[in-house]
């Protein structure tokens, strides 16, 4: 089939997939995409994973997506399913996933009716998503997929929604093929000004005290940037942090790594970030979570900002020098120019600046109380990454708490595209599809979602889905029977009235497991632990593991709002000398 | 890091594809992230390419402004943003229909007035004229608040277009 073959809707939206490349998509069908699920099954190439919940779709397609670099596809319906789908569309958004998500809608001459099962989609979801598509006319449906397609993954990335009302689906259209379609108007600065990438490196080879702030734009660079970052951070003997986001794009057993920074970073890495005299942000975006206090945030330095989106620059913290462009050239560029001018670091400076940071290191701030009495929370995931170290194949998802800090903490990433995580919008119940979407694009590869015992209920029905097309995913819940986060902050900033914070009620996970058709596991004890990793990795089906852990540990290190990064909390002993104000509070 | 926090008053023109929904991913952008509109006007000014001017009033710190018009420049569906305060030299006009309801000397008073601004009559009763009136804000305004003096008003403003001065074009 060429261009200019006539097709019905349906058939052109299943054509154009395929021609973009489409493999996998999730979805759950409905009254309005009815004509789109019949043309799905007459064929065979596209393979269509069936959700519990249209949230839990487009999750499961951002863990496809970010684990596997591709674009993540959706299918759900009109009104509710369109409805359903938004906190993922504006997850996919915070943390700049490529998404595109297909919602049907009523037939045209209803819209604005109030059909049932209507609902304004472009509406709702214009501000939940990067741009949105209302198709009124069979013959441009070709031309808005591929250029959904093209808009979702270049730039920025992030998730774009196409609106099909019924009539378009069954409505006969020509067919384009992909290479006509491109927007006029969308054409985002990839390559950076020169100029200024030999003045970054003038900067950079005369730095004494500088740092790598490196963020998820160079995983979704793609693998490359993150070996040209890391090549350059090498070359340059240069200490790096990354963001929550940013988790594997710089191998994480380096010596040159010093961690997450931000809220619940190490104490090397926020110090160092307040120390520096020169920061190269790659790819981050300054979020409030990595700052603290922003008129306190690393006073004393010059700092580099490269990014892909303009409107990232001088956005919460002015720089000195913006460079926009996609990482990879970015980069690419610098490590070039580094090489021609022979430049090295001042190695006197440098030596001092790794002292100081040693000094810091040393205080050793994710250390926690070692017993043998109660699991904590550290010690069963330092178990977990004893238990998978050395394996290139471990896809970590998580929810959102306590859990995914310490997730972050204490597991090591080496590579990109094996973090999974929500850290723009927070969602709870994102691990558990997360998890499958990745399963999915790498099979028989080891995904795990790290959760919490509240977090996990909020999309605890993807259970099925997993059983349903064998997907050996792991749910490694963190139980400590409270909403430990929420929790944390009551105890720092409420006087402790642990307001709705309880997990009551809560279910037999071992047994839930099993009511699913999968196998579940628990630990209360300190000498179960490693037995019950072990068993969960070795079983080739979804398991449910039950970490009872300590209830009352809290996560530290941590910055608290409306404070600085030379302000943190080491551990619960900090706390009490320290009063937090009022404008502090109010923060989130 | 010192940042200028002066707050000043900036026309931007947009020039968009005509399509439905433009005006409420613009509209939207601003009421999302908090940004003032003083005024915006829209309408098609190229048929055969399907394009629309918008030319948004905003006020704000140098940093706002330079994140309004990235803001606006990533939306797919535009095309170019100008900062016509920041690009030289401008001219920027609104057109206003004022009716002003008053007898007597204050009627006739209103005429002077209208008179002394260039104004246009284009309606007329024993008890009321309507105005058309084309300036800057600032003309507007005061016309307006001379008019306000004599007798009930009744106002319809455009919003501000605006054009660079000289051979450039958006």
């Amino acid at each position: 089939m060429s261009s200019g073959t006539i097709l019905s809707g349906a058939e052109i939206v299943i054509k154009a997939l395929r021609d973009q490349g489409v493999d996998t998509i999730f979805g759950y069908p409905g009254g309005a995409v009815l004509p789109i699920y019949d043309a799905l099954f007459k064929q065979n190439q596209i393979k269509h994973i069936l959700v519990r919940h249209e949230q839990a779709a487009v999750h499961a397609a951002e863990g496809y997506a970010r684990s596997s670099g591709k674009v993540g596809v959706v299918l759900v319906t009109s009104g509710p399913g369109a409805t359903n789908a938004v906190t993922g569309l504006v997850d996919a958004l915070m943390d700049s996933i490529p998404i595109v998500c297909l919602t049907g809608q009523v037939p045209t001459h209803l819209i604005g009716n109030d059909a049932f099962q209507e609902c304004d989609t472009t509406g709702i979801t214009r501000p939940a998503t990067k741009h949105n598509y209302l198709v009124k006319d069979v013959n441009n449906l070709a031309r808005t997929l591929h250029e959904a397609f093209y808009v979702a993954k270049n730039g920025r990335p992030g998730p774009v929604v196409i609106d099909i009302p019924k009539d378009v689906q069954f409505a006969d259209g020509v067919y384009r093929t992909p290479g006509e379609s491109q927007p006029k108007s969308y054409r985002p600065q990839v390559k950076p000004d020169l100029n200024k990438v030999e003045e970054a490196v003038e900067m950079l080879a005369n730095a004494k005290r500088p740092i790598f702030y490196v963020g998820g734009g160079v995983i979704n660079a793609g693998p490359v940037a993150s070996q040209l970052l890391t090549q350059l951070v090498r070359m340059t003997g240069y200490p790096c942090t990354t963001t929550l986001m940013g988790l594997g794009a710089y191998p994480a057993h380096d010596q040159q790594w010093l961690g997450m920074l931000g809220m619940h970073g190490t104490y090397e890495a926020n110090l160092a970030m307040h120390g520096c005299d020169l920061m190269i942000c790659v790819g981050a975006r300054f979020d409030d979570r990595v700052t603290g206090k922003v008129s306190e945030f690393s006073p004393g330095s010059k700092k580099i900002h490269i990014d892909i989106d303009p409107s990232n620059i001088n956005k919460n913290v002015r720089v000195d020098l913006p460079i926009v462009g996609d990482a990879a050239y970015v980069l690419e560029d610098m490590i070039r120019i580094w090489k021609a001018r022979n430049k090295r670091a001042d190695q006197a400076a440098l030596k001092s600046w790794w002292d100081q940071i040693a000094v810091w290191r040393s205080k050793d701030c994710l250390k926690y109380e070692k017993t043998d009495k109660v699991i904590k929370p550290q010690y069963a995931l330092e178990r977990l990454r004893a238990a998978v170290a050395g394996r290139d194949d471990v896809f970590i998802s998580t929810e959102v708490g306590q859990h995914q800090m310490w997730a972050a903490q204490f597991l090591p990433f080496n590579k990109p595209n094996r973090w999974l995580t929500s850290g723009g919008l927070g969602t709870m119940g994102y691990g558990l599809p997360a998890a499958i979407g990745a399963q999915i694009a790498n099979p028989g590869a080891l995904c795990i979602d790290v959760a919490g015992e509240a977090s996990i209920q909020m999309n605890i029905q993807e259970m099925s889905t997993a059983l349903q097309y064998r997907l050996p995913v792991k749910v490694f819940i963190l139980n400590n029977q409270w909403m430990g986060m929420v929790r944390q902050w009551q105890e720092l900033l409420h006087g402790s009235r642990y307001s709705e914070s309880y997990s009551e009620a809560l279910p037999d996970f071992v047994k839930l497991a099993d009511a699913f058709g999968g196998v579940g596991l628990r630990a209360t004890k300190v000498s179960e632990v490693d037995d019950v990793i072990a068993e969960m990795i070795a079983t080739p089906r979804a398991v449910i593991v039950d970490m009872c852990v300590d209830q009352k540990e809290n996560c530290f290190p941590m910055i608290p709002g409306g404070k600085a990064h030379n302000e943190m909390l080491l551990g619960p002993a900090d706390k009490v000398a320290e009063a937090t104000p009022e404008e502090g509070m109010v923060l989130v | 890091m010192t940042q200028d926090t002066t707050i000043r008053r900036h026309t931007i023109s947009v020039l968009v594809d005509n399509e439905p929904g433009v005006l409420a991913r613009v509209i939207g952008l601003f009421s999302g992230r908090g940004y003032n509109i003083e005024s915006l006007t829209v309408a098609e000014i190229d048929a055969s390419d399907n394009l629309s001017r918008i030319t948004v009033v905003t006020s704000g710190t140098p940093m706002i402004i330079e994140q309004i018009k990235v803001q606006l420049d990533r939306l797919v569906p535009v095309h170019k943003v100008k900062d016509l305060t920041l690009e030289g030299p401008f001219i920027e006009r609104e057109m206003a229909l004022v009716k002003v309801v008053a007898n007597g000397e204050k009627r006739v008073e209103s005429l002077r007035i209208g008179d002394v601004f260039k104004a246009r009559v284009v309606d007329a009763t024993i008890n009321s004229f309507v105005f058309e009136l084309t300036g800057t804000a600032d003309d507007l305004d005061r016309f307006i608040d001379l008019m306000q003096q004599l007798g009930e008003v009744d106002i319809s403003r455009t919003g501000a277009a605006a054009l660079s001065r000289g051979t450039s074009t958006l």
